[in-house]
């Protein structure tokens, strides 16, 4: 009875340089929809410039990307966001001046269509949206329990918090895709017990497919399905932790080996 | 104690004896005030929105102007032509999203600033191409602007308030309250600030730069139309006007490069101050201070609050 697994986004054969430097070679593999998937790696494994290519920001020059079913050509980063794909990133990056709530309501931006004259005015059609956006923010800042910082600029929140919202701002997209870059660098073990839930409780509850980078292997291991690991830009192993976890290439990446 | 008195006692004493040339005095430094903080207005906007100093405000406001009286004169009718320009504007922000800033983008600050001296220069020649390089004289009453004046008997004397003035100040206002609404209740406003605070950020919630770009040097257009209009009904559309625009410099060092609020009260406070300045303690230095007195107070107020008076402060956590 058991169906194959519906594949959400694949690569094939994806090679990304600059210049000379050559950061992602001949790396093929896929993402299912519904399971959250890790990317592993040392340092300049090219984890990041993976999400890059994945949402847009960068090209590769060799390579298929396939994102539900359907290869994309240079894709720019505002339209891989209009087809689903949404993302955090490495180190924090928030609208500083806006509040909590602004912040995630940018989340909705591509979802509110309504004249624009109706906009400025508040009124009629265009109020209803802002209504019912604001209504699904909310309930997103209640899930990530952030409800008191709601009208706070994020500038002067503390770094888990800033997380967090970022969190929100890109959960507030209802993507189908989601990418979390380090969503759990810097943090202490009591941050990284909530983020692990919220991003469980995302994949979950909410439906999103998740690709997290994370250095922490041990979280790595609990929440993913599937592990990718990457090393100076080729991928070494692709497999359910356990297995990962064993493998003796992945073991010599993170700790050397012995001659 | 004689230039004590002179300088903390006289004008004062001048200004409570005549409060009816003190109040024509106000009044004139705000409508003046009025339209620096519409140039400045042009300058926050695109500014805000790409980090890009727009040393082109001043001719574009120009380059408006003289479009405008320009197809008038080849026999367009006003309020068509007005359309036109208009439209011209959006198809210069559209040219200018897609000739120099997407090449540019990513560039230093510096490289984007040097852009806009290009542009600068290339309107200038388009402009003078086009329309030829003589004065035009702005076509205010096609457009219905008032002209004349209302003399107002109150404070024991007569104000003199000029129609035209008048509707300056309430188109202005208008357009400053249209931009404010516009930038702080719609989505595109939303975008905008998002944008403003961080490019790749904006990018991953499926903001289009490019898109937020035409509309801010578009909007900017708008503005410099408006200015345009009302400097050129004060004196002639020439290419002379432009450097109006540079006294939209301590307009902005004094309201902060980033606030809108800041650039209309910057503007008004320079307006009066200057106007004031330029009445009451003109005489005692032979008159003429009107032209550096903007510099003088922004500078003043540099040393005071560098960020300006609404600028953002900049917190950095270390």
């Amino acid at each position: 009875m058991s169906e194959a697994p519906e594949i959400l986004l694949s690569l094939e054969h994806v090679s990304l340089s600059f210049g000379g430097v050559r950061a992602i070679s001949d790396v093929s593999f896929d993402i299912r929809r519904g399971e959250i998937r890790a990317i592993i790696g040392p340092n300049g494994a090219g984890k990041t410039s993976m999400l890059n290519v994945i949402n847009g920001f960068y090209h590769p020059q060799i390579g298929v990307i396939k994102f539900g079913g359907q290869a994309r050509s240079r894709m720019k980063p505002h339209e891989a966001a209009a087809q689903g794909i949404a993302r955090t990133f490495q180190n924090v990056a928030l609208f500083k001046g806006m509040t909590t709530l602004d912040n995630i309501m940018t989340g909705r931006n591509l979802r509110m269509n309504k004249n624009l004259f109706w906009q400025a005015l508040r009124h009629g059609p265009a109020l209803k949206e802002e209504i019912r956006h604001r209504e699904f923010c909310e309930e997103i800042i209640d899930f990530l329990e952030i409800e008191a910082i709601r009208k706070t600029p994020v500038g002067s929140l503390p770094y888990g918090l800033q997380k967090r919202v970022e969190l929100g701002r890109a959960l507030a997209m209802e993507p189908k895709l989601l990418l979390l870059d380090e969503p759990m660098a810097g943090m202490n073990r009591e941050e990284k017990e909530d983020m692990s839930r919220f991003i469980v409780e995302a994949n979950q509850r909410l439906g999103a497919t998740i690709a997290l980078i994370e250095h922490d292997i041990g979280v790595v291991m609990d929440l993913s399905d599937r592990v990718v690991v990457l090393e100076y830009g080729r991928k070494i192993a692709d497999d359910v932790p356990d297995i990962v976890k064993a493998d003796d290439k992945v073991i010599a990446a993170y700790l050397g080996v012995s001659h | 104690m004689n230039i004590f008195s002179a300088i903390f006692v006289d004008p004062f004493a001048q200004m409570i004896s005549a409060p009816d040339l003190l109040a024509q005095t106000v009044w004139e430094g705000l409508v003046g005030g009025v339209l620096y903080s519409l140039i400045a207005l042009g300058f926050v906007l695109i500014y805000k929105a790409s980090g890009v100093f727009n040393f082109a405000q001043g001719i574009m406001m120009v380059f408006a102007a003289l479009t405008l009286v320009g197809l008038h004169e080849k026999g367009v009718p006003a309020w068509i032509a007005l359309g036109l320009t208009i439209a011209i504007m959006y198809g210069l922000a559209v040219s200018i999203e897609r000739l120099v800033l997407r090449p540019l983008v990513n560039q230093p600050d510096i490289i984007l600033l040097m852009a806009t001296f290009g542009i600068t220069y290339f309107l200038i020649g388009l402009g003078e191409l086009v329309f030829g390089g003589n004065p035009k004289t702005m076509i205010t009453q096609e457009l219905l602007l008032p002209s004349g004046a209302i003399d107002l008997s109150i404070l024991g004397g007569t104000v003199t308030l000029q129609k035209l003035d008048i509707a300056a100040a309430g188109i202005a206002l208008a357009m400053v309250a249209g931009l404010g609404i516009f930038f702080q209740k719609t989505r595109i406003g939303r975008a905008l600030r998002a944008v403003a605070d961080d490019h790749q950020a904006a990018l991953s919630v499926g903001i289009s730069l490019n898109q937020i770009w035409v509309v801010v040097w578009f909007a900017a257009g708008v503005v410099a139309l408006a200015t345009g209009i009302m400097w050129g009904a004060r004196s002639d559309v020439s290419f002379a006007l432009q450097v109006v625009a540079l006294k939209a410099l301590p307009v902005l060092i004094l309201g902060g490069l980033t606030s809108i609020p800041g650039a209309i009260v910057g503007g008004l406070i320079i307006g009066v101050g200057e106007k004031m300045g330029e009445f009451y303690w003109g005489p005692l230095m032979g008159g003429g201070i009107e032209r550096w007195l903007a510099y003088f107070i922004a500078l003043a107020f540099l040393l005071f609050r560098p960020q300006g008076l609404f600028g953002e402060r900049i917190i950095e956590r270390i």
